[in-house]
């Protein structure tokens, strides 16, 4: 398991290998590749894990404010998954110890979709998900 | 040469966050131009944040993170004055690199 991990890219990542990219998630075009490129196929749903200052509606696709905080103690890493997306991984982020298990950033959506907070803690992995609405695309010419 | 990151960071209690804004494309490689050509990706791809040469974060990115990117995130043990250093990668190669201190 642990070394299906690193080889997926995500474990290494912000400790042995600050630059690594895991470049077969993020070109991944469905959510259940893209978990199972991050090593997360089996992840399991958990209410310990919220999303903060996220908006039900987005009037704008192209900037979305996404706030993912996780109770799940252990959490080393939270990633924000967009299912609608033509590639749903937007982003990965490692928390080391002594930082909050939480971030917050902005992302672009393509349309209406469930986006997905996936957390990694203690070996395991963890997603919350929440639907937001968007009147106007954010990936058009 | 891309411009300055917005790099703020406050002391709240015992916390300090870090509120970090980036000016970068972020183009997608999904949009075509005026004659129909893709417009090839352009992304940033990685980030790292430093206290005192300690990470105290670092991301992998893909071309959905909004163009001029936000992040904001808390990390205890900071002091006013101590320095915070900011670091992305975009697929380009392109690098650049910010230092803020605790206020």
């Amino acid at each position: 398991m642990y070394a299906g991990l690193v080889a997926a890219g995500w474990v290494r990542a912000g400790v042995a290998d600050a630059q690594a990219w895991n470049k077969d998630a993020f070109d991944s075009h469905a959510i259940a590749e893209a978990r199972k490129a991050l090593g997360a196929a089996d992840a399991a749903q958990s209410d310990q894990i919220s999303f903060v200052q996220t908006p039900e509606i987005a009037e704008n696709g192209a900037v979305v404010p996404i706030g993912i905080a996780s109770a799940v103690p252990k959490t080393d890493a939270i990633a924000v998954l967009i299912e609608k997306n033509p590639n749903p991984l937007a982003a990965v982020f490692e928390i080391p110890p002594g930082t909050e298990p939480a971030v917050s950033t902005r992302v672009k959506m393509a349309q209406t979709s469930n986006v997905y907070a996936l957390v990694r803690a203690d070996g395991r992995y963890y997603f919350a998900s929440k639907e937001i609405k968007v009147t106007l695309g954010g990936c058009g010419g | 040469m891309s411009d300055p990151m917005k790099i703020r960071a406050s002391l709240i209690g015992d916390v300090t966050e870090v509120k970090v804004l980036m000016s970068h494309e972020m183009e997608t490689g999904q949009r075509k131009d005026a004659k129909g050509e893709v417009i090839p990706a352009w992304f940033i791809q990685n980030v790292s944040a430093t206290w005192n040469d300690k990470t105290v974060l670092s991301a992998q990115w893909g071309t959905a993170v909004a163009k001029n990117p936000f992040v904001s995130f808390r990390f205890k043990g900071g002091v006013k004055g101590d320095r915070i250093t900011v670091t992305w990668t975009d697929n380009r190669g392109d690098k650049r690199t910010d230092t803020a201190v605790i206020g």
